[in-house]
């Protein structure tokens, strides 16, 4: 390390490691992993959103939770904003949960298509 | 690929409660249910709480669990980690006064809310052992700061406009330190720090090291562009074994990246630091005894002037200061001397690390602005004392210090205060001491570590320590009189105005303070042959109330020395003063209450 441009570069890359640990992300993200929503599926929605999470840096972090109590929409996909207002989208497979983070996590959009109504 | 940080205190106090093995348990655990890719398991220096130790803290969720067993961390792993479903039996709580119902969300957790962190804001939150975690919470920024945009003198400035304040017992302003050394002609010089940590029941500058070892190396840094030194001493002791490794791969972390070594940031700025153990000696901490012991000599104190910052390590000028200073050195640069200036008192500014300890329901290490107040800290964040036993003293300063009381309780922690009490701000201990405890014997307690702690050197202290020993030792045991509480204080003064170094100089503190605060013990423990506390054990008398006994004879059956006679169902049981050891082992037998302590 030579020059202080260089910490800076060193700080930003590590930074991303470490940010799940200080709790003021934008949205929390949360899949139902109870034993309804892993037999629906939700291991590879969780592994996908995990993936596209550490790829493309979402203001977000990526939590399991129990039971959502709606066992027939599993896999469940919950988003919450800063503010507490929660955004529940069922039926969620890998391919749906990237979208969810692209649109809903990166661009604010709701994805009304994949959600409950 | 992580989703999920798990974060295993390992500082000295929950790896003495097998948090090692707690995160072996989680690490096999989640090598059995494939999650080891994703869930990191990260240990960390320590999360204050250590009475409720081992602390497992899982990220993003933000659950804290306590007292995790091996077999609990099975349990967290299975429901928690895998079925996100958190522990709620394990989690941190506390009681909301209101509602009277348990609140688990750890921002509103007493403990926590009441503390402000900044020296030791990365403890139990990064792995000290890893230098990119340290950087990734802004680490080596203030370095690089001060070498590429301030002169060494803006640098002292800042310090000084900060208003800190030595943390290593006397409150010395760290600027002004800093300032004498820088002015001294240019040539060799350095920098130390002292992590000797002497203080009996502190532990303030061992979890800083233990937490976050690299703050201190780049503080130290700074100080050496600021007073024109290129080489650092670490001196700490050798019973501090985590934390001296953690120190050592600190070290070699920073010189691989050079930010320790040669030419720093291209700045032509050269430092490195080395570790010098010491062998655990209270005197060591003294400033010029510790540098005596870093030249390989025995550690004994000389007069002082010349100070250090004249005539210091090798003769060179040096500046010398605690752990937790340094601590503050490399936030004060980064975020501005006004953003510290505006934490804490008048004159006391940031915020001060104590060590609770003693009668207190929550041990642990706490982080609180100047200006909190005793009572705040005692039992907003310390849980007051256990059982619903009353509250009588904290002692602060250690052996250097004195008693505090009720009557004090409100009043603002700073420097000055404490001294206008008759205590000091030491280093940071903070003995709670109940109805239980014996305060000629708290004071005796202190005097017996600065007997076996005093160098020699000087006679006041050498022998006047000795004196003061043996007439509390009297006291204690019944044999005190009118005349030896005189001598006692008179001498107490004596060995205060004559001793060579701080040790001696404030030895007679812990005596001076209990004597001014609670005579009536003295007077009781010498007039009335009597321990109020029933801490002394000389003192005490056990005997039988004849109308309670039942005659079961179950206190005899349990007495070691025989001194209870009686006869089984038909007379009352006595206990024979002259064979009794005062074990209470009748009192603790007797399930009729019928024995009685005076
Ligand atoms: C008997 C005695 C023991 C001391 N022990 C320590 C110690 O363990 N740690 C410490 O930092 N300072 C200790 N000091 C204070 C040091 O001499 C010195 O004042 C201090 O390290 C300066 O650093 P500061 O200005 O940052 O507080 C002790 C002083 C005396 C008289
Ligand atoms: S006061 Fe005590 S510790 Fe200090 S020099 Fe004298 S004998 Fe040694």
């Amino acid at each position: 390390m030579k020059t202080l441009q260089d910490l800076q570069k060193l700080r930003d890359e590590a930074k991303k490691r470490v940010s799940m640990r200080e709790g003021d992300v934008r949205y929390r993200v949360l899949v139902g992993m109870a034993t309804c929503g892993i037999a629906a599926g939700a291991r590879p929605v969780l592994n996908a959103l995990v993936e596209a999470c550490a790829k493309e840096h979402y203001d977000c972090t990526v939590t399991q939770t129990g039971c959502i109590g709606m066992c027939t929409y599993e896999p469940i996909v919950e988003v919450l904003d800063q503010d507490g207002k929660k955004t529940t989208y069922i039926h969620v497979d890998a391919k749906k949960a990237v979208e969810i983070l692209e649109s809903h996590v990166k661009n604010g959009i709701l994805l009304e298509a994949y959600s409950l109504q | 690929m992580e989703r999920m940080h798990v974060l295993v205190c390992a500082g000295t106090g929950c790896t003495s409660s097998l948090s090692a093995q707690v995160v072996e348990q989680i690490q096999s655990e989640l090598v059995k249910l494939n999650l080891q890719t994703e869930v990191k398991v990260i240990k960390t220096g320590c999360f204050g709480l250590c009475q409720k130790g081992p602390i497992v803290a899982i990220h993003p969720d933000r659950v804290f669990y306590c007292h995790v067993t091996p077999a609990d961390a099975v349990e967290i792993v299975a429901e928690h980690i895998y079925k996100g479903r958190p522990v709620k039996r394990l989690e941190l709580t506390d009681i909301d006064e209101v509602t009277k119902e348990k609140i688990f969300n750890i921002d509103e957790i007493k403990f926590y809310a009441k503390q402000q962190r900044i020296a030791l804001k990365n403890c139990g939150v990064i792995n000290p052992e890893d230098i990119d975690e340290y950087i990734a919470m802004e680490g080596y920024m203030a370095l690089g700061k001060a070498l590429t945009t301030m002169t060494p003198q803006e640098v002292i400035d800042e310090v000084k406009k900060s208003g800190l304040r030595g943390r290593g017992g006397g409150g010395f302003p760290t600027g002004a330190k800093w300032q004498f050394a820088a002015n001294q002609p240019k040539g060799q010089k350095y920098v130390i720090c002292n992590a000797d940590e002497g203080d009996p029941g502190a532990f303030m500058d061992r979890s800083i090291l233990e937490g976050d070892p690299h703050v201190v190396l780049e503080s130290m840094a700074i100080a050496g562009y600021a007073i024109g030194a290129n080489h650092g001493y670490v001196y700490i002791r050798a019973e501090y074994p985590i934390a001296v490794e953690r120190l050592e791969i600190a070290l070699k972390q920073a010189r691989e990246l050079g930010l320790l070594g040669n030419n720093i940031f291209s700045s032509g700025f050269d430092f490195d630091i080395e570790i010098r153990l010491g062998a655990g000696a209270f005197v060591c901490g003294e400033e010029t005894a510790l540098i005596q012991s870093i030249e390989g000599k025995r550690g004994m104190p000389r007069p002082k002037p010349p100070f250090p910052a004249v005539s210091g390590v090798w003769g060179k000028p040096t500046i010398i200061n605690n752990v937790e200073t340094f601590a503050n050195v490399a936030p004060i640069l980064r975020k501005g001397s006004e953003w510290f200036a505006s934490i804490g008192t008048e004159k006391s500014k940031g915020t001060k690390v104590f060590a609770l300890g003693g009668k207190i329901s929550n041990t642990g290490l706490v982080e609180v602005p100047m200006g909190t107040t005793l009572r705040e800290v005692i039992y907003e964040i310390g849980g007051g004392c256990p059982d619903n036993k009353n509250f009588k003293a904290v002692q602060t300063g250690g052996p250097s210090g004195g008693c505090l009381t009720e009557a004090d309780l409100d009043t603002g922690i700073d420097f000055d205060n404490l001294v206008a009490l008759g205590s000091m701000m030491g280093s940071g201990g903070m003995i709670v001491l109940d109805e239980d405890n014996c305060m000629v014997d708290v004071a005796r307690f202190y005097m017996d570590f600065i007997v076996d702690e005093s160098c020699g050197k000087c006679s006041p202290c050498r022998i006047g320590t000795k004196r003061m020993l043996e007439m509390l030792t009297d006291i204690c045991e019944g044999r005190g009189t009118a005349e030896t509480l005189f001598e006692l204080e008179r001498l107490a003064h004596k060995v205060k105005d004559t001793s060579l170094c701080g040790l001696g100089q404030t030895a007679s503190n812990p005596v001076l303070s209990t004597l001014r605060l609670f005579k009536s013990e003295y007077d009781a423990h010498v007039f009335d042959k009597k321990c109020p506390a029933h801490v002394c054990k000389n003192l005490l008398t056990y005997s039988i109330v004849a109308e309670a006994c039942r005659k079961c004879g179950l206190c005899a059956r349990n007495c070691p020395t025989s001194a209870i006679t009686g006869v089984l169902g038909k007379e009352v049981y006595v206990i024979d003063p002259a064979k009794c050891i005062r074990c209470g082992a009748c009192m603790t037998a007797c399930r009729f209450g019928a024995v009685l302590r005076g």
